[in-house]
C-alpha cells in the first residue's frame, strides 16, 4: 500500500514537472535542438529522461523486483497520463490567450504527431513503457547502468554541441574521415550515435572493472588528479579559441571577465562572509573610469591609452570599494545583502539619471574608446582580448590564493565564521572588511575596465543587478571560497548559457532552479574548497623553525 | 610573588534595559593569581568578562588594565592590550581547521602585510614559519597534536575546551579570562581541566580570571575568590574565608540566614568538600 | 607593573580618540551630509515656491496610495521574518503573481462588461484571486524551497529565496509572456471627488480605503484568534512557543498564507493604480516593502504598517521636496534612489527600526 502511494505521488510530481516545462515553453525550445539529426531531439529526450527518472524513483526501496516493476510502471503510466490530459486540454481549450506556450506546435510534439486521442494514448504508453524501463534500470547491475548513463550521455553532448564540435575537428585526413562517418553538416547521424554510444558505454565498463578491481586513490593521488585535471581544463581554455574561432572566443572573453569578477567577490563572499549584492558598482566604476579617461569623445577627459587608464581604474574602483564599504561597516548578514543590493541599485540610478548626464553621458553613456595595443600590436579582437582577460584572471587568481593563506586570508575566515570572536582575538575588524571591499572591488574593477574597451563604449543598462546576481550564483554553484569552484561556475553558469543561445531567456530560470538546488542538496558546491593541512605540510617557505614561544 | 593588582574594575555596571545585571562592581586582580568568580546562574558573572573585554560597553565604571584605561576601547585592542578569554558556550571559528584557530589566535604576532603575502616576500615567509612553529607547540602544549588539521568542529568536545584556551593563548596574554572551562564536563573531565588551567598559568607564567558555577572546583585552587549575586559583589576573599560566609551559603541556597540548620550544615558541607579534599 | 587606578590624562585622551574612529567619521560625515541636504532642500524649494498646493496635495495623495501598498507587502515580510528570522525575498515575486491572479480576472470581467455594472462584485473576484493565488505561491514555496532550512544559519536561506525570486519570476515570463499586460480601466475609475479646490482621484481613495481595511483586518486576525496568537508567541521565542505546544510549522504555514494573501491585494492594487502586469514587476516595491518593514522594526506588524506608509510618503513628496531644491534636474528619476538611501540609513543607524526595540535585541 504504502509502495503504492508512493508511486503514485513520484508519477504525478514529475507528470505536473512534465507539465510544467511544456507551459513554460522549454519543451517546444527543446524540439527544435535535434540529438540525433531526423530521429532524436533534446524535447523528446527530456521526455524521455522524465519517464525513466520517475520510474527509478518509483521504484526505489519498493521491496521485491516484480513490486519495483510495478511501482515503476505505474508512475510512469501516472505521468504520462497528466501529459496525455495537457495534450488534450491544449486540443480542445483555446489555452493561448493565457499560456503563451500551449500552442498546436506543443500539442503537437506531446502527441508525437498524431491526433488528440491517439496522441494521448502514446503518451500513456510511453509513459509507462519509460517508467518501467527506468524501474528495471534502477534494478540493474551498477555498472550496466554506469555504462548505459555514459553512454546516453556522451550521445547527448555529442548531439548537442554538434555544431561547436564540428568546428573543431575542421580537418583533413582521419580526422575528417571520423567526422563525415559521425556528422552530417547538420547533425549527428544514427550511425555516428551508436558508435559513441558504444564507445562510452564500453569505456565506462572497462573503468568500473578496474576500479573495482580494489584501487582506492589516496588523498595525495586525488589531489593530483584533480591538478592534472585543473591543468587540462586552463589548457583547453587557453587553445579553444585558436580551434574553434571567433564566436567561442567572445563566449570565453565574457567567461573569463565573469571569471575575474568570481575572484573578487570571492574574497568578499567566500573569505570574509560578506554577503555584497551590490558587487555591480565596482564593475561600473572600472568600466566608466576606464571609458572617460580613454575615450575620444567629447566627455572623454585625458585620452590616454588603455595601459595607463586601467590602473588608474583599478584604484579608482578600490577607492570606491573602500568608500562603498564604510558606510556599511557595521551591517552584518542578510541586511547586509539589501544594504549592498541597494547601493548598487543607487549607483546604477544614479548614473542613468539626467543629474549625472553631462559627466556620465546618461542613458547613451560613454563612445568611442580605442582598443588596447601593445606597440603597434592591436588587441581588436576578441580572441586577442580574451587571452588578456585570461592574464588577468591567471593574476587575479595568483593574487587570491595567496591571500587566502595568509594572515589576512585567515583573518577573513574567522570573521566570516564568528565576528566578535575574531574581533576579540585582536583582528581589526574595521581594516579586514575595507581589504575585503577594497581588494574584491579591485578585480571587478580590473573585469570593468576590460569591458569597456572590449566594447567601445559603456552605458548604464549593462550594469544591472543582474551581474551581481550572476557573480554570486557562480560562486555559489562553483563552492563558495574555492578558486577552481570560481572557474567550474563562470563556465557551467556563463558559458553554457552562451553555448546553448536560444535558450537565453530560460537561462534565469536556471539560475533559479540552481540556487535552490545547491542550497538544498550541495551547498558547499560543485567543488569545495579544500581543508588546507597546516600540521603536516609546513608552511611556505620552510625557513628553520623558530625556537621560541615567548609566554607573556 | 608582588601583590600588584592587574586588573582593576571600579563601580562596574550594566543595564539591559531596565534590568541590571551588574551593579557597581569592583574588583581587583592581582598580578599572577587564579581569581575566582562564583555564582548562581544568571548572578552576571559573564557579563563581567564581556565588559572587561569591551564586547559589552559598561553602562558606567572604569576598567583598569596594568596602568591604562580600557573601557572605551575596542575588543581588538583590548586583546592587544594583553587579555584574552574564552566563552561560556564554546565558539570556535568552526569552519577551519584546529591550527588554523591559533594562528588566527596569532594574528596580533604575526608581522606580516598582505601586500607581503602576495609578493611572497621573505620577511612574509619568515613570518609565516614562525607562526606555524609557534603554533605546532602550542598545539602540543594542549594536548592536540596529530589533531591538527582537523576542522574545529569536528573535534570532540573536550578538545574543543582546549582549542579554544589555546587559541586565547596564542594571543600571548597577560590576564586569561576563562568562563566556566568545566561546563557540561564530568567530575573527571572537570579535576582534568582544573589540573590543566593550572599548568597553563605554571608554563605561561600569566593571571588567570575563571568563572566557575560550582563553587567547590574552584575552591582547591583559587588565590581569590569573588562571589556574585543578582549582579552585586556579596564575598570576597580567601576560599576559607568564603566558604564560611553566612551571605554565601544564604545565596547558593536561597535560605535566610535563620533557616533550619541542617540546610545550612548540608550547604557548608557542600561548599567545604573540595577545601577538605585539599 | 605599577599598581591600577593612575589618572593619567594622557589615557583619557588616547581613549576619546579611539572613540572617534575612522568610520564613526565617515557615519557622521553621511548623517550630516543627508541632514545638510535635506534641509538645504527644503529650504530651496520653500524659496523658489514651483508647486502649488494642489501640487503638494497630490504628492501627498499618491505616497500615501502606494505606501498603502509597500505596507500590505512589507506586513509579509516582517511576520515571515518573526517566525523564521528569514528575509523572504521572494515576497515582491509573490506580490507579482497575485497581480497576474487579478489581471486574468478582471480581463474577461472587463471584456464581457460584468466589472462596468457590478463593479463591487468584480472587485472582490479580482481580489480573492489575487488573494487565493499568492497565498497558495507562497505556502508552495514555503513548502519546496524554505521548510529544509528552518534550523539553518548562514547565507542559505538567504540564497535560496534569491533562487526562488528568480524562479518565481522567470516561470510567469515563461507562462505568459515577456510583454507588459495593460490592466483594463473600467470607466467607473475615472471618478474624481472635488473638495476646496483640491481634486482627489477615485482610484487613490478606493485603494487606500480598502488596504486599511484589510491591514485592520490582518491586525485583528494576529492579535484576537488563536492562530494569531500561536504567531506572536513563535515569533517571541519560537522555541518556548513549541515547549508550550504550539505547532510551529502550522504557524509557518499560517503566516506565509497570511502573508501571501496580503500580497496578493497589494498586487491587485498595484496593477489598477499603474495599469501595468509583467512578469519583474514585484522586484523593486519588493525591496522597498522590506525597507518599509525595516523602518517600522522589523518582527512588528505596526511597525510594517507605519513603515510602508512613510517610505511611500517620502520617496513621493521627497524628489520634489529635497532634490529640487538643490537644483538636480529631473528629480522624479531619482525618486528610487530616495527610496534606497532611506532603507540604507535605515540598515546602518537604527537597524531595529522605530518600533523594533525589542526584536533587535533577539538578533543580537
Ligand atoms: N545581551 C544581553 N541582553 C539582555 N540581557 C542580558 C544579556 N546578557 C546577559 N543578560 C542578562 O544579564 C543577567 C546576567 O547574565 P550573565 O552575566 O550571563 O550571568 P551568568 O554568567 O552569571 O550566568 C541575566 O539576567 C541575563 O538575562
Ligand atoms: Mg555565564
Amino acid at each position: 500500500m504504502k509502495t503504492l502511494t508512493k508511486a503514485a505521488t513520484t508519477g504525478l510530481l514529475f507528470g505536473v514537472g512534465g507539465v510544467y516545462l511544456a507551459l513554460v515553453g522549454l519543451l517546444e525550445m527543446m524540439q527544435a535542438r535535434p540529438i540525433v539529426f531526423g530521429a532524436v531531439n533534446l524535447g523528446q529526450a527530456v521526455l524521455a529522461l522524465l519517464a525513466l527518472a520517475c520510474g527509478a524513483v518509483a521504484a526505489r526501496d519498493a521491496g521485491p523486483a516484480f513490486a519495483r516493476a510495478g511501482a515503476g510502471l505505474l508512475g510512469g503510466l501516472l505521468a504520462g497520463a497528466l501529459m496525455a490530459l495537457l495534450q488534450v486540454i491544449v486540443a480542445t481549450v483555446p489555452l493561448q490567450g493565457m499560456f503563451i506556450a500551449a500552442s498546436p506546435a506543443l500539442r503537437n510534439m506531446l502527441a508525437f504527431g498524431f491526433a488528440p486521442g491517439p496522441g494521448a494514448l502514446a503518451m500513456l504508453l510511453g509513459g509507462g513503457i519509460g517508467g518501467l524501463a527506468g524501474a528495471v534500470l534502477a534494478v540493474s547491475v551498477p555498472s550496466l547502468r554506469r555504462a548505459i548513463v555514459a553512454g546516453a550521455a556522451a550521445v547527448v553532448i555529442a548531439g548537442v554541441f554538434q555544431e561547436l564540435i564540428q568546428l573543431m575537428i575542421q580537418y583533413e585526413g582521419i580526422i575528417g574521415w571520423i567526422r563525415d562517418f559521425v556528422y552530417t553538416w547538420q547533425g549527428l547521424r544514427p550511425q555516428g550515435a551508436v558508435a559513441i554510444f558504444v564507445i562510452a558505454g564500453g569505456t565506462s565498463l572497462v573503468l568500473s572493472h578496474r576500479s573495482s578491481a580494489g584501487h582506492v586513490p589516496s588523498p595525495d593521488q586525488r589531489r593530483r588528479r584533480r591538478f592534472i585535471s585543473a591543468g587540462v581544463a586552463l589548457l583547453v581554455l587557453v587553445l579553444m579559441p585558436l580551434l574553434a574561432g571567433a564566436y567561442i572566443g567572445e563566449v570565453l572573453m565574457l567567461v573569463g571577465l565573469y571569471i575575474l569578477m568570481g575572484m573578487g567577490l570571492n574574497l568578499e563572499v567566500g573569505l570574509a562572509g560578506l554577503l555584497d549584492l551590490g558587487f555591480v558598482a565596482f564593475f561600473a566604476v572600472g568600466a566608466y573610469t576606464t571609458a572617460l579617461l580613454m575615450s575620444g569623445s567629447s566627455i572623454g577627459l585625458l585620452h590616454l591609452s588603455y595601459w595607463e587608464a586601467m590602473p588608474i581604474a583599478v584604484l579608482v574602483s578600490i577607492l570606491g570599494g573602500v568608500l562603498f564599504g564604510l558606510p556599511v561597516l557595521g551591517v552584518r548578514g542578510d541586511y547586509l545583502a539589501v544594504a549592498t543590493l541597494g547601493l548598487g541599485e543607487i549607483v546604477r540610478i544614479v548614473v542613468l539619471s539626467d543629474f549625472a548626464a553631462p559627466l556620465l553621458g546618461g542613458p547613451q553613456g560613454v563612445l568611442d574608446i580605442p582598443k588596447p595595443s601593445i606597440g603597434s600590436f592591436e588587441l581588436g579582437s576578441p580572441v586577442k582580448l580574451f587571452y588578456l582577460t585570461l592574464v588577468c584572471a591567471g593574476v587575479a587568481a595568483f593574487i587570491a590564493w595567496r591571500l587566502e593563506n595568509s594572515r589576512l586570508g585567515r583573518a577573513w575566515e574567522a570573521l566570516r565564521d564568528d565576528e566578535d570572536v575574531a574581533q576579540a582575538l585582536g583582528v581589526n575588524l574595521i581594516r579586514s572588511k575595507l581589504l575585503a571591499y577594497g581588494l574584491g572591488a579591485a578585480f571587478a574593477g580590473l573585469g570593468g575596465s576590460i569591458f569597456a574597451t572590449m566594447l567601445g563604449s559603456v552605458y548604464p543598462s549593462s550594469f544591472q543587478l543582474l551581474i551581481s546576481i550572476n557573480v554570486l550564483a557562480l560562486i555559489i554553484v562553483g563552492g563558495m571560497g574555492s578558486l577552481p569552484g570560481v572557474v567550474l561556475g563562470a563556465i557551467a553558469l556563463i558559458g553554457l548559457p552562451e553555448l546553448l543561445r536560444e535558450f537565453g531567456e530560460y537561462r534565469y530560470l536556471f539560475y533559479g532552479a540552481a540556487l535552490i538546488v545547491m542550497m538544498r542538496w550541495k551547498p558547499e558546491g560543485l567543488w569545495p574548497s579544500e581543508v588546507r593541512s597546516r600540521e603536516l605540510h609546513a608552511a611556505a617557505g620552510e625557513a628553520e623553525p623558530v625556537a621560541a614561544m615567548e609566554p607573556g | 610573588m608582588a601583590e600588584a593588582s592587574l586588573l582593576l574594575c571600579r563601580r562596574l555596571t550594566r543595564r539591559f534595559g531596565g534590568i541590571a545585571a551588574l551593579t557597581d562592581l569592583d574588583l581587583e586582580v592581582a598580578s599572577g593569581a587564579i581569581h575566582s568568580i562564583i555564582g548562581p546562574n544568571g548572578a552576571g558573572k559573564t557579563t563581567v568578562f564581556n565588559c572587561i573585554t569591551q564586547n559589552l560597553s559598561p553602562t558606567s565604571g572604569e576598567v583598569w588594565f596594568r596602568s591604562d584605561r580600557i573601557d572605551g576601547l575596542t575588543p581588538d585592542r583590548v586583546a592587544a592590550a594583553g587579555i584574552s578569554r574564552t566563552y561560556q558556550n564554546i565558539r570556535l571559528f568552526r569552519n577551519i581547521t584546529a591550527i588554523e584557530n591559533l594562528l588566527v589566535g596569532m594574528h596580533l604576532h604575526v608581522h606580516s602585510h598582505w601586500w607581503g603575502a602576495v609578493l611572497g616576500t621573505p620577511h612574509t615567509k619568515r613570518e609565516e614559519a614562525r607562526a606555524h612553529a609557534e603554533a605546532l607547540k602550542l598545539l602540543h602544549f594542549i594536548d592536540l597534536a596529530g589533531r591538527g588539521d582537523l576542522l574545529a568542529r569536528n573535534l570532540a568536545y573536550g578538545e574543543q575546551r582546549r582549542l579554544e584556551i589555546g587559541r586565547a593563548l596564542a594571543t600571548r596574554p597577560k590576564l586569561l579570562l576563562l568562563d566556566e572551562p568545566t561546563a557540561g564536563m564530568n567530575p573527571h573531565e572537570t579535576s582534568r581541566m582544573m589540573a590543566f588551567i593550572q599548568r597553563v598559568r605554571a608554563e605561561f607564567d600569566i593571571t588567570i580570571l575563571l568563572i566557575e558555577h560550582q563553587m567547590r572546583v574552584v575552591m582547591g585552587m583559587s588565590d581569590r575568590v569573588t562571589v556574585l549575586d543578582h549582579g552585586a559583589k556579596i564575598a570576597e576573599g580567601t576560599p576559607p574565608e568564603v566558604q564560611g560566609d553566612p551571605a554565601v551559603i544564604e545565596a547558593y541556597l536561597g535560605v535566610k540566614s535563620a533557616a533550619p540548620t541542617a540546610a545550612r550544615d548540608h550547604a557548608a558541607s557542600l561548599l567545604g568538600a573540595a577545601a577538605s579534599e585539599r | 607593573m605599577s599598581a591600577g587606578p593612575l589618572a593619567i590624562p594622557s589615557v583619557a585622551a588616547r581613549r576619546g580618540a579611539a572613540r572617534m574612529s575612522a568610520v564613526s567619521l565617515a557615519l557622521w560625515t553621511v548623517r550630516f551630509l543627508v541632514v545638510a541636504l535635506v534641509v538645504a532642500g527644503t529650504i530651496g524649494t520653500i524659496l523658489k515656491d514651483r508647486y502649488t498646493t494642489a501640487q503638494w496635495f497630490e504628492f501627498v495623495l499618491f505616497g500615501l496610495t502606494i505606501g498603502s501598498l509597500y505596507a500590505q507587502v512589507a506586513l509579509g515580510y516582517t511576520m515571515v521574518y518573526g517566525v523564521l528570522r528569514l528575509i523572504n525575498f521572494a515576497h515582491g515575486d509573490i506580490m507579482m503573481c497575485g497581480a497576474f491572479a487579478g489581471y486574468f480576472v478582471a480581463t474577461p470581467l472587463e471584456n464581457s462588461g460584468f466589472l462596468e455594472v457590478h463593479p463591487v462584485l468584480g472587485m472582490a473576484a479580482i481580489l480573492a484571486a489575487g488573494m487565493v493565488v499568492s497565498g497558495v505561491i507562497a505556502v508552495l514555496t514555503e513548502r519546496i524551497a524554505y521548510r529544509p532550512f528552518r534550523r539553518v544559519q548562514g547565507f542559505a536561506p538567504l540564497i535560496c529565496a534569491f533562487g526562488v525570486s528568480f524562479f518565481l519570476e522567470q516561470t510567469f515570463r515563461g507562462l505568459f509572456g515577456s510583454s507588459v499586460k495593460s490592466y483594463p480601466a473600467p470607466k467607473w475609475e475615472g471618478v474624481e471627488f472635488h473638495w476646496a479646490g483640491l481634486s482627489v482621484p477615485g482610484v487613490d481613495l478606493l485603494v487606500i480605503v480598502l488596504a486599511v481595511a484589510f491591514m485592520a483586518v490582518l491586525y485583528l486576525i494576529v492579535q484576537k484568534t488563536r492562530m494569531g496568537m500561536a504567531m506572536r508567541a513563535v515569533s517571541e521565542d519560537g522555541e518556548a512557543a513549541a515547549l508550550m505546544g504550539v505547532d510551529v510549522g502550522k504557524v509557518i504555514v499560517f503566516t506565509f498564507a497570511l502573508g501571501g494573501a496580503m500580497a496578493g491585494i497589494a498586487g491587485v492594487f498595484y496593477a489598477f493604480l499603474f495599469k501595468q502586469v509583467y512578469f519583474y514587476m514585484g522586484f523593486t516595491p519588493g525591496i522597498k516593502a522590506f525597507g518599509g518593514a525595516v523602518l517600522g522594526g522589523i518582527g512588528s506588524v505596526p511597525g510594517a504598517m507605519l513603515g510602508g506608509f512613510f517610505l511611500g510618503l517620502v520617496e513621493s513628496v521627497g524628489p520634489s521636496l529635497f532634490l529640487d531644491g538643490i537644483g538636480i534636474k529631473a528629480p522624479y528619476e531619482l525618486r528610487d534612489v530616495i527610496a534606497y538611501t532611506l532603507m540604507i540609513l535605515v540598515l546602518v543607524f537604527r537597524p531595529q527600526g522605530i518600533l523594533g526595540e525589542h526584536m533587535a535585541k533577539k538578533r543580537a
